[in-house]
């Protein structure tokens, strides 16, 4: 217990969801306001008004920017999604709250099934409201593109589609399990009751498993709206009832825990593919062979260069 | 402590500034307010983005720098992407400085007890909760609002009636006043009790030299020149510590009920035609005066003072402006009177080289927002942290409803390119989601919890 038990179960609940917003979102608005101004400037006068943008850096940089140019956009990106994953939360808390209010308190069976019940309508509210976001982020990504010189919308809908369900994903962990955490500090015995000691790190491992679920969801969710592969969406919405479910097995943890993180990787699976990603991508990545496409990747990312 | 809270008023000052957003085209910009005055009085602290004419600024320099012709309705569309790309980047420029401060206040409510121990209360709010009945417990709490409000109401107008008669003297010195106490005296309270709390023990000449040079350069950043990020975290520091006290000092439902009531009385002070600080705002800019930057916090305005930049002719008005503004406190609207400025010096400069020019635009568009909302969103957030039964649900919740308020009126802002204040909309998200999480949403997660079921 105390700081040791604290900071590593902080580790392993945020860990991948902070490295995610560390190297992909967190670019500096500075040089997306330069970028994205890029479009309305002719070519060379965005490359000189890039001091610090090194065209030699490769994909990497090239990502960042386009990350960039998503996080100042429609910044701050995390937070609307954050306030209507609050929202629906709100929403199905009231209704369990009511349910409760109106139902016979002693009967433990039946609180439990409330519980149920209020779980479940928990998570279609979320979907649902996934699905309001993605409505607004269309209408959001159809206004800038009409904006734009070029007809075209400079951030990708698949980048937002990653932004929000990494924001939705990092929100909803963070109130499943902060409570956890600050209650890890102080001192105490787990599970002196007769309950499972390991409570702590499966929370952590749950809330990671969460977080990394509701960023593939996110990005297949958005994808499979836009394609309109209606079954595809139907799949989201049932593997995210099997994941709650599966953790209503807890504390038999080989039961819940192990699943969780089957789905979990499948699911990403998934969503890489979605994305566009292929074996292909990961190893032209891993080689780093992107030294000539940099500029015209930087400036493609923009506009198509004037004809003088 | 009771008495001393008695007899001064200005610690009251800082508390009550409130924000407003204006439009970058105005004309030169309101008023020198006295801030801290202008906190117990005015409200109304009025936030430009300036986003309205750095963009043609930008686009004019730059297109007749490379020469390619430049087509009206491209020129159109830049602007309006330029407008949503700063309003956007000062959205961030704002939630930075207001999360630290949540940050520091919730920090230390969680962390000191001091700051959540009843300790008798202001004499702004002289009638006592501590009622059996529910009824009286709220009668009690609309009468202190109604006295605090109608107090912050009386400074307000006293503040413009100075402003007015021109008694700037008054003014600076009051200000100096309130943030000479600010500086110190609150400070020392607040390190004693962090002391306490973690048990170490300091000596008081260590302690008279760690206050006095807070303390000393707190006043000389504040109230002259100094690093931009210095003065950004003295305000910051000064806002948390005035939120620190009305937490401790206000009463549970009156402050409830008082945020509420200072978020109408925002609305109304800032966008009623006889609104005093719509008035103070109409008379600053009839008198063209600049205005000091001292009791806003300002992301971006600061910078000219003290660097060197190649081209002075155009930094020569811009320096004018800002010395003059440093002799005293005050108020946001001061970064549009030298946004405008400095647009107009920069136009005709059309061989500057486009990377100064461009970080010239970025840097000096910043946003300036009033202490009173700093004080406000902290007081909430903190109000949330300390009563919500050791609930972080809660304090996040709320902490997320204010800064979606604050973008919201961002929004509003570039759609509407008038001064607006800034208090209602997050203030409103913040009281409905406090209410609602504290009592729908935390026995649902807990209850969760407590199955390790996860949704």
């Amino acid at each position: 217990m105390g700081a040791a038990v604290f900071f590593g179960c902080a580790g392993i609940a945020f860990g991948p969801a902070l490295a995610l917003v560390l190297l992909t979102v967190a670019a500096e608005p500075l040089r997306v306001i330069v970028l994205v101004a890029g479009p309305a400037l002719p070519p060379r006068v965005t490359a000189t008004a890039l001091p610090h943008v090194n065209p030699a850096s490769g994909v990497w940089l090239r990502q960042r920017q386009r990350w960039g140019v998503s996080w100042v956009f429609l910044p701050p990106h995390h937070l609307p999604r954050a306030f209507f994953w609050l929202v629906s939360l709100l929403l199905a808390s009231l209704i369990w709250f009511v349910s409760v209010h109106l139902s016979d308190r002693e009967d433990a069976k039946l609180q439990y099934g409330l519980l149920v019940f209020g779980a479940a309508v928990s998570v279609l509210l979320q979907e649902v409201f996934r699905f309001a976001y993605f409505k607004l982020l269309k209408k959001a990504d159809e206004g800038l593109a009409m904006i734009s010189e070029d007809g075209r919308s400079p951030i990708s809908l698949r980048q937002m589609a990653y932004v929000s369900g990494l924001s939705f994903g990092i929100i909803s962990g963070v109130f499943s399990v902060i409570n956890i955490l600050a209650d890890s500090i102080g001192p105490g015995i787990v599970g002196i009751h007769g309950d499972s000691p390991y409570y702590f790190i499966t929370s952590a491992f749950l809330t990671m498993a969460l977080v990394l679920l509701h960023t593939f969801w996110g990005v297949i969710f958005f994808d499979a709206c836009e394609k309109r592969r209606y079954w595809c969406l139907g799949l989201v919405v049932a593997s995210h009832l099997l994941t709650s479910g599966l953790t209503f097995l807890n504390p038999r943890y080989e039961a819940s825990l192990v699943p969780i993180f089957i789905i979990t990787f499948i699911t990403g699976l998934w969503a890489f593919f979605t994305a566009g990603g292929s074996f292909r991508n990961i190893l032209k990545c891993l080689s780093c062979k992107q030294e000539d496409d940099s500029r015209v990747m930087m400036y493609s990312a923009l506009q198509v260069p004037f004809e003088d | 402590m009771i008495t001393f809270m008695n007899n001064s008023d200005s610690e009251e000052e800082p508390c009550n500034e409130r924000t407003s957003l204006m439009s970058a085209e105005s004309p030169p910009v309101p008023s020198y307010q006295d801030g801290l005055q202008a906190s117990e009085a005015g409200e109304a602290q009025k936030r430009r983005t300036g986003s309205n004419r750095s963009p043609n600024n930008i686009a004019d320099g730059e297109m007749s720098d490379s020469g390619v012709p430049v087509r009206e309705s491209a020129l159109e569309n830049e602007e309006e992407e330029l407008t949503l790309k700063y309003g956007a980047k000062h959205v961030i420029m704002l939630f930075v400085p207001v999360t630290l401060c949540m940050i520091v206040v919730v920090a230390t409510i969680k962390s000191v007890r001091f700051y959540t121990e009843k300790n008798g209360q202001l004499i702004y709010t002289p009638f006592s909760e501590d009622t059996t009945s529910v009824g009286q417990r709220l009668l009690n709490s609309v009468l202190n609002t109604i006295i605090m409000i109608s107090v912050i109401v009386v400074m307000t107008v006293f503040l413009v009636l100075l402003y007015k008669y021109r008694c700037y003297k008054f003014i600076h010195g009051w200000l100096i006043l309130s943030s000479l106490m600010l500086l110190f005296l609150f400070t020392y309270i607040y390190l004693g009790e962090v002391l306490k709390t973690y048990n170490v023990a300091m000596d008081y000449p260590t302690l008279f030299l760690v206050i006095w040079n807070f303390g000393a350069v707190g006043m000389i950043c504040i109230h002259w020149k100094g690093p931009l990020q210095l003065q950004q975290a003295y305000l910051i520091m000064i806002s948390a510590l005035m939120a620190l006290v009305f937490i401790k000092y206000l009463p549970e439902w009156s402050a409830w009920v008082i945020l509420g009531a200072i978020s109408i009385y925002d609305l109304m002070a800032v966008l009623c035609p006889k609104g005093p600080l719509r008035m103070l705002v109409e008379t600053a800019q009839e008198r063209n005066e600049p205005i000091f930057p001292a009791l806003i916090y300002s992301s971006a305005m600061m910078w000219t003072v003290g660097m060197a930049k190649p081209d002075t002719a155009a930094r020569g008005p811009s320096q004018q402006t800002w010395d003059a503004a440093e002799d005293g406190r005050e108020n946001h609207r001061s970064p549009s009177h030298a946004d405008s400025q400095m647009s107009e010096t920069r136009s005709p400069v059309p061989t500057r080289p486009i990377t100064s020019l461009e970080e010239l635009e970025e840097e000096e568009r910043g946003v300036k927002l009033g202490l009173g909302d700093f004080i406000f969103y902290s007081v909430l957030v903190g109000k949330a942290a300390a009563t919500a039964s050791g609930d972080w649900n809660t304090t996040l919740a709320c902490f997320v409803a204010i800064l979606i308020g604050l973008c919201l009126t961002l929004l509003l802002l570039a759609v509407f390119k008038k001064a607006l204040p800034a208090l209602p909309i997050s203030i409103t998200f913040g009281l409905v989601f406090y209410f609602s999480t504290d009592n729908l949403v935390r026995p649902f997660m807990d209850t969760l919890a407590s199955h390790q079921l996860y949704i």
